[in-house]
């Protein structure tokens, strides 16, 4: 590896660490479209930020395109509350129009403008390194990483002091209101902080991949963790990773860094939505199965308690009344044997004393919804975790 | 009566997109009474108690909390909103939902610490949910979910309790739980106010009494005013309640 190639991975991991922070709130919030909504928004305020200052690194740049960005979502928010239109129809106005006044004005002044819409929409991040910050003569390193690495240390320092209040208020704002954490104050300081990280990120990786680091991370993370915290080391872990990976499978393939980045992102969040222990479709689905299997199980058992008469109990006679087919007839009963639940005498099923109390605890459980004596019986059954 | 006035709301007005929804309330609630709001639906019960902890904000009126402005007297002040006003996939677990109650004594910044963990442990434990400490919000039933409500305001250790429909959705078992601690807590002397849709256990449960529809139509203690004539007047129907002498 030589050092561009490091220092691109180091900017690309960076990056990924500012969206993803930011990025977890707006997924729990249910505001991912609004981070695309600023993404593009943004751009007539970057080319605004370039025409005074002819530098796409520079601090007031970085102001002014954040800035729009919050003008964003207060025109989002306004047009919202006149009640005539929803939400995403509100982000789907106002948004195209900032950009398209973005992209004019770059189509304009095309001849003296060091920006192009392909740049915008998927950055340049190999050419990041070519971009040095020179101090007083000395090469400190790319502008980039200077950028995002100032844009993450605020981030970093904004999440560890108010954590608490973050959390409390994207839970339960009116809660939070009452213990006099403002949500609105909140709210504007998360949207301001996801503004100005998706200007420092835009000219490394562009306005679509931006929007790909703060969501995809904290999606993927939500489908893993049942814990806040963990989340967010998790989207964070995600996006360096997808980072990293997705460098690496550009360089193979000769392709885009941002495309590949992004690609990544998908793959992951795939793999995770298919594969996930709790949440993922795979697991959703033997979840199911196993259910299916319980409550024909507790079927069967229930039959055998209410008939004392030996021709209700017959093994052969159980398929037709019960109404199974042979398959599961056969599953049901190997599980009620497995179990102890049932012993087998002549042909001639009968209830063991475990399985008669398992079936009369099952029942009151179904009935009641009592939790109590039903504990010890949730990590043999699906059926009672609810 | 010498009793102190706990909550005191002075001709409060409070619209959305400038429709009023509660019109010029006169309200006083003394210390230690244990207080049903009643009404229909879209009465303004719920505004109500959001305009009275500062959440909406009014068009025109005052509240005070023991004299002074709520936003002085936080302290003082629990609140449990409507269980379905949150997202119960939210990312964590019963513990740590009661440890958002001390929040407020923290102030801005501030991280719980032990003292705050074991006060939340205690308020689950009065709840009877200690067992389901560790337990993810989302696997909790309807009525486990209220207990963990009512013990994050009881971990606010506060004297004014405002509760949003704490009976809706849980069943007969959690229901009575929850009232025996509303009533434990009038016992040691707090004041709590219940928006409540049940008109039956009123007489049972409460001892003071809100009518409410827009304006509102009485208040005092339930012995007194809560009769047919009231329920009439806030509900536009011939209301009969058996009230249980």
């Amino acid at each position: 590896m030589n050092s561009a190639q490091i220092e691109i991975q180091l900017i690309a991991s960076l990056v990924a660490i500012a969206c993803a922070i930011p990025g977890t709130f707006l997924v729990l919030r249910k505001m991912a479209m609004i981070s695309d909504a600023i993404s593009h928004a943004i751009l007539p305020g970057l080319v605004v930020g370039f025409f005074i200052t002819q530098d796409l690194n520079s601090p007031l740049l970085i102001l002014l395109a954040a800035v729009t960005g919050l003008i964003t979502v207060v025109m989002v928010e306004q047009i919202q509350k006149t009640g005539l239109v929803k939400e995403d129809t509100a982000i789907g106005l106002v948004f195209p129009a900032l950009f398209s006044i973005g992209v004019i004005l770059i189509a304009k002044n095309a001849n003296d403008v060091h920006l192009d819409v392909d740049a915008v929409l998927l950055g340049e991040l190999a050419f990041a390194p070519f971009d040095r910050l020179i101090i007083s003569g000395t090469d400190v390193g790319p502008k980039s990483l200077w950028v995002i690495g100032t844009i993450l240390t605020i981030t970093v320092g904004l999440l560890i002091a108010f954590f608490k209040e973050l959390k409390v208020s994207t839970f339960d704002a009116g809660l939070s209101a009452s213990l006099g954490f403002s949500p609105v104050i909140i709210h504007y300081g998360l949207m301001s902080v996801a503004s100005v990280t998706t200007v420092g990120a835009f000219d490394a990786v562009g306005a679509i991949l931006v929007v790909a680091l703060m969501i995809a991370p904290a999606a993927t993370a939500y489908l893993l963790t049942t814990n806040l915290m963990k989340m967010l080391l998790l989207s964070i872990l995600f996006g360096v990773f997808s980072a990293i990976a997705g460098y690496w499978m550009a360089h193979a393939l000769d392709a885009s860094i941002a495309g590949s980045i992004t690609t990544m992102l998908g793959l992951l969040f795939l793999m995770v939505y298919l594969f996930a222990p709790s949440k993922g479709v795979i697991a959703v689905l033997y979840k199911e199965k196993q259910q299916r299997i319980e409550v024909s199980l507790i079927t069967f058992l229930l039959h055998l308690k209410n008939h004392s008469e030996k021709r209700e109990r017959h093994v052969n006679h159980l398929r037709e009344h019960i109404n199974w087919q042979k398959v599961r007839a056969k599953t049901v009963l190997e599980l009620a044997l497995k179990n102890n639940m049932i012993v087998i005498d002549k042909n001639i099923v009968s209830l063991t004393e475990k399985g008669d109390e398992f079936t009369s605890q099952a029942i009151d459980y179904i009935i009641t919804n009592e939790d109590a004596q039903i504990e010890d019986m949730k990590d043999d059954f699906f059926l009672f975790r609810g | 009566m010498a009793q102190n006035i706990a909550v005191k709301v002075d001709d409060l007005t409070v619209a959305y997109n400038y429709k009023p929804v509660l019109w010029d309330i006169d309200l006083e609630i003394p210390e230690g009474v244990l207080m049903a709001i009643v009404g229909p639906n879209g009465a303004g019960k719920s505004t109500l108690i959001k305009a009275i902890l500062g959440i909406l904000p009014p068009i025109a009126g005052s509240v005070t909390i023991y004299g002074k402005p709520y936003k002085k007297q936080r302290s003082l002040v629990a609140y449990v909103p409507q269980k379905g006003s949150v997202d119960w996939d939210f990312p964590t677990t019963a513990l740590d939902v009661v440890m958002m109650g001390t929040y407020g004594s923290l102030g801005w910044i501030k991280r719980p610490r032990q003292k705050e963990k074991k006060a939340a442990l205690e308020a689950l434990e009065k709840v009877g949910m200690l067992a389901f400490k560790s337990r993810q919000i989302s696997q909790l039933s309807g009525g486990q979910q209220q207990r963990i409500f009512l013990a994050r305001a009881l971990v606010q250790n506060a004297s004014i309790y405002f509760m949003d429909e704490p009976f809706q959705g849980v069943d007969a078992t959690t229901e009575i739980a929850i009232i025996n601690i509303l009533k434990e807590l009038r016992k040691a002397g707090k004041t709590v106010i219940v928006v409540h849709h049940d008109l039956q256990t009123v007489p049972e449960y409460f001892d003071w009494v809100t009518f409410l529809n827009v304006k509102k139509i009485a208040t005092g203690p339930v012995k007194d005013i809560f009769n047919d004539d009231n329920l009439t007047k806030t509900y536009g129907i011939n209301y009969k309640v058996s009230i249980q002498e």
